[in-house]
């Protein structure tokens, strides 16, 4: 593997063999020594155009476990802030001997023109570009369904038949988009649950059933995941919805409606999470709550990811 | 006084040309005039062109040409725009308003149109903006602009929409007693703020901010009923959308004063394209679904659509190499307008020669007022003329393009047909190819202006 | 053409006197772990830790097997080495296989490692290296199948089946039933 740009072209092979790699490095992760000399003199660019201190540690734990070396470049009050473009930023870490570029953008594809162009040969993980995907999310929460769903025993697993119910603000969500790819690849269904404006337009030719009535979708579909997604308090403001209190009485996952989920459903979120209003507190902090193994699980499958674009020798470009 | 004296561009036999009717002839050019059409003899005097198996057209007249002078002459000049002019086989360019400043005063479209005059690759008729600044709040001076020695005609705020229903309709009434049209950027700024590429499934899975054909749908249709309303004469640029098309054959069915425009690249290109986020397939209005396409063939072939114009927008590499939402919209379309015509109507049967010569030379120099080029090669008329080779099927490459820019999306694409030579005013500025010399054009344009001046 | 120099018998041989050896040098099977090296090392520690479960059924050593006779998975594990080779850049992208340690872990423990070839003693190496950021053994071993020379390292085997004299040029080929359906050695030129 070259670049991680989406999980749309991942194939159901390669999913799974992330996600194993990802288990060997959850082991690791139980041990009193957390570190593996693997990418010892590689240098990983963490380069956030876009404030993001949970992904960006968390990929710097990633490299760091894999003794990789991190530099940090958030383009906040640097360079990039005064008008660098893209294309200079990347000449310069290439010129840095960047091996591998982590890169979060507010530009959808921002990712794949980097790796598509001749400014730098680094391998490029993709932390979320724009309204288009966040990959690394999508894999974490998909290893984090399989090892809840199959303790002990998850590796090689797929994810059939497993139906995954995700509600919130579809049409600003990478992580939607990165886990309903995914989560076909593996086999699951997906549904996804929001008002009709936060629904994506053509999003009735993807491979999901559309729903706006979370309860209707709770009863009918007993699913095995359910998925709150954050919402901005600026849509509000753009007319997607009235207020917060409309918003979380039909969308929200409240305490009574988690005492109608299946005692063995799960529930997550890629966090940071608006309590109160996509989710309640209780319901957010409930064993059924899988948010800090997602935390945790992100590391290991950064992990994996970095191992595989950075470890072996660079395939020749194509 | 005798005409060899007067005659500042020589005499020029194009042999054996098939004409957009499908008959064949030899053109006897001299001073800047067609002499005669049939069959001509040559003396030692004459340049012979052997234009066998190529089709004679009326110069092209591009309705639809951002030539970035003064302003923006990191882009484009009015020298490299019409040098890119002449090599696409067009003889006139209606050059749009949005310069630095805006062309909304008499001063800056004389400048343009001087400057296209001095440098003769072909006749630049500068287009007035309707509002001051393009900022859709005031009327520009369209008189003072409209009997200036630039004569302006058309006038458009492109690259922004008149979205204010009352300016829109005082501009269609103000415009009309001047005998001019407004050409409208047909794009609702509500619908389509930040706006980054046609809104539908793609644009969703791409995560880019979506263009809704209903945005310009919706704006085509009030200006319809506005001109229908006022009685004035309306130009539609760019329609991009099956929709649109299927309100302008309504409107044109009602009897409304309304004629439509289409560019090379929303008749071949599709939005398919944008998954490889490469910018330089970024364009305003936005490529559409394949099923656009095909509307927007058929409304060309029926006639609702009128004329075909390049929207030709050049762009220094910058604004194209970088992430999708920070890139500039446009295309540079000159050079490869005709060859994505044959390409993409007359080799798939829509559209015969006469009509090619009807969508990029007679009626978009009937819409602009324009003299000299919807002419049908009789005896007296000017000698603006291209010369196609419809044979030709090449893989288009960026040492075809002759402006400053090279935001082609036409890169690697086997395109079928070739200009060879263009004639503007008599001078062949484009020759088996290869563009005329700068000082070369520039001296014959004096002395063809200079010979008007002597014959008026 | 390739040579075969051990057949089915001479593998099981070769093993079994190995963990006869393996048991004497440890004075018996307590405190003893022997973790493969994949493939085809753990398949080898595999067959190891049932030889000498054979040959020593006596007691378990985990505290809740009091009494009860000793299992192979107590004394066996593997060791996946990817993430220390040093030639990670030289190759296309490694998968890892999972390192599974016996429940009693390895501090304190003689740690017998087990290969099918040795050969330049890289991974070897590696496996040391692993070994260190998991625990801390009284000992550490080494028992492969085949040594064919050639050490690019100061490291050399405890308890070799067979020591096989080879060029650079030539390929040693271990093939096991379980994996290869057919179980030889072979040398090909």
């Amino acid at each position: 593997m070259r670049h991680l740009l989406s999980t749309k072209d991942l194939s159901r092979a390669e999913a799974i063999q992330i996600l194993d790699i990802a288990e060997d490095m959850a082991d690791v992760q139980t041990r009193e020594v957390k570190k593996l000399p693997t990418l010892r003199g590689k240098t990983v660019v963490n380069l956030f155009f876009e404030d993001s201190t949970r992904t960006r540690i968390s990929f710097e734990a990633a490299a760091k476990r894999l003794s990789a070396d991190v530099i940090n470049f958030a383009a906040k009050g640097s360079s990039v802030s005064k008008g660098e473009s893209l294309k200079d930023t990347a000449q310069t870490l290439a010129a840095m001997g960047a091996d591998g570029v982590v890169i979060r953008h507010h530009a959808s594809g921002a990712p794949q023109v980097l790796a598509q162009s001749d400014w730098i040969d680094a391998g490029v993980v993709n932390a979320g570009d724009g309204t288009h995907e966040h990959p690394t999310q999508a894999l974490l929460d998909a290893f984090t369904m399989r090892r809840r769903l199959h303790p002990g025993a998850s590796r090689g697993k797929d994810l059939d038949g497993v139906s995954v119910v995700i509600v919130g603000d579809i049409l600003h969500s990478r992580v939607a988009r990165s886990n309903l790819w995914l989560l076909r690849a593996l086999g699951a269904q997906v549904t996804f649950v929001a008002p009709a404006t936060l629904v994506p337009v053509g999003a009735s030719t993807w491979p999901v059933e559309l729903s706006f009535d979370l309860d209707a979708t709770l009863a009918a579909t007993r699913p095995d995941v359910l998925m709150m997604l954050r919402i901005q308090s600026e849509r509000m403001n753009a007319a997607y919805f009235p207020n917060a209190r409309e918003y979380a009485r039909q969308w929200g996952l409240s305490d009574e409606r988690l005492a109608r989920l299946r005692p063995d459903s799960i529930v997550m979120h890629p966090g940071p999470m608006n309590r109160g209003l996509e989710i309640s507190a209780g319901a957010a902090d409930s064993t059924q709550s899988t948010v800090l193994e997602q935390v945790a699980n992100g590391v290991s499958i950064r992990m994996a990811v970095l191992y595989l674009l950075l470890s072996g020798e660079r395939e020749a470009l194509s | 006084m005798t005409r060899e004296s007067t005659a500042p561009n020589g005499r020029y036999l194009l042999k054996g040309a098939t004409l957009p009717n499908g008959d064949g002839a030899d053109i006897l050019i001299e001073g800047g005039r067609i002499v005669s059409t049939g069959t001509g003899a040559a003396d030692a005097a004459t340049t012979v062109i052997d234009a066998a198996g190529l089709v004679a057209l009326p110069g092209l007249v591009d309705l639809h040409t951002h030539l970035r002078e003064p302003g923006f002459e990191q882009s484009e000049t009015v020298l490299t725009g019409t040098r890119a002019a002449a090599a696409g086989g067009f003889t006139a360019v209606f050059a749009m308003a949005n310069t630095l400043p805006v062309s909304d005063t008499a001063g800056v479209v004389e400048q343009v149109q001087a400057l296209g005059q001095a440098a003769g690759y072909a006749t630049v008729r500068p287009i007035g903006a309707v509002t001051v600044g393009l900022a859709g709040e005031l009327l520009s001076e369209i008189g003072a602009m409209a009997q200036s020695r630039a004569a302006v005609r058309v006038f458009s705020d492109d690259g922004k929409c008149v979205h204010d229903s009352l300016l829109m309709r005082r501009a269609l009434e103000y415009v009309k007693t001047f005998d001019g049209v407004v050409a409208q950027h047909s794009q609702d700024p509500r619908l389509t703020e930040n706006a980054q590429m046609n809104e539908g499934a793609l644009s969703s899975e791409l995560g880019l901010k979506g263009w809704p054909a209903v945005a310009e749908e919706s704006i085509i249709a009030r200006d319809v009923l506005l001109a229908e309303h006022v009685g004035a004469r309306l130009h539609i640029c760019h329609l991009s959308t099956a929709g649109s098309v299927d309100v302008v054959r309504w409107a044109k069915a009602r009897g409304i004063q309304v004629t439509a425009e289409a560019t090379p690249h929303h008749l071949l290109l599709t939005e398919e394209l944008i998954r490889s986020y490469d910018a330089r397939y970024k364009v305003n209005p936005p490529l559409r679904r394949d099923e656009d396409v095909q509307a927007l063939r058929a409304g060309v072939a029926d006639g609702t659509i009128d004329i075909i114009a390049t929207d030709h927008a050049p762009h220094p590499r910058e604004s194209k190499e970088c992430e999708w939402d920070a890139a500039a919209f446009g295309m540079v379309g000159l050079e490869s307008a005709l060859p994505v015509v044959q390409t993409a109507l007359v080799d798939t049967g829509l559209l015969d020669w006469a009509d090619v010569a009807r969508v990029l030379s007679n009626q978009p120099a009937r819409i602009g007022r324009l003299t000299g080029h919807s002419h049908s090669f009789e005896n007296g008329a000017a000698a603006n003329i291209t010369l196609v080779d419809p044979a030709a099927r090449s893989v288009f490459e960026l040492d075809r393009l002759h402006g400053k820019s090279t935001n082609t999306p036409y890169e690697g694409v086997t395109l079928s047909g070739s200009v060879r030579w263009t004639f503007h005013q008599g001078f062949p500025t484009l020759r088996d190819g290869v563009l005329a010399d700068t000082a070369e054009t520039a001296t014959a344009a004096r002395e063809f202006a200079r010979s008007q001046e002597v014959n008026a | 053409m390739a040579r075969t120099v051990l057949q089915q018998a001479d593998t099981a041989r070769a093993l079994t006197r190995i963990s006869h050896e393996i048991l004497e040098s440890n004075r018996g099977a307590d405190d003893l772990v022997i973790l493969g090296i994949p493939t085809r090392g753990v398949l080898l520690a595999e067959r190891i830790g049932r030889l000498i479960v054979e040959i020593e059924p006596g007691e378990g050593t985990d505290a809740g097997l009091t009494g009860a006779r000793r299992d192979a998975a107590d004394l066996v594990g593997s060791l996946d080495i990817t993430m220390y080779r040093d030639d990670l850049s030289k190759h296309p992208t490694r998968t890892p296989q999972p390192t599974q340690l016996p429940r009693q872990g390895i501090d304190g423990k003689t740690v017998v490692l087990v290969d099918d070839v040795l050969y330049s003693g890289r991974t070897i190496r590696a496996a040391l290296d692993a070994l260190n950021d998991l625990g801390r053994p009284r000992a550490v071993r080494l028992a492969v199948l085949v040594d064919r020379g050639h050490r690019e390292l100061p490291i050399r085997a405890d308890f070799v089946g067979k020591n096989l004299p080879t060029s650079r040029d030539e390929r040693i080929n271990v093939r096991l039933a379980e994996i290869d359906g057919v179980e030889e050695v072979t040398i090909e030129g």
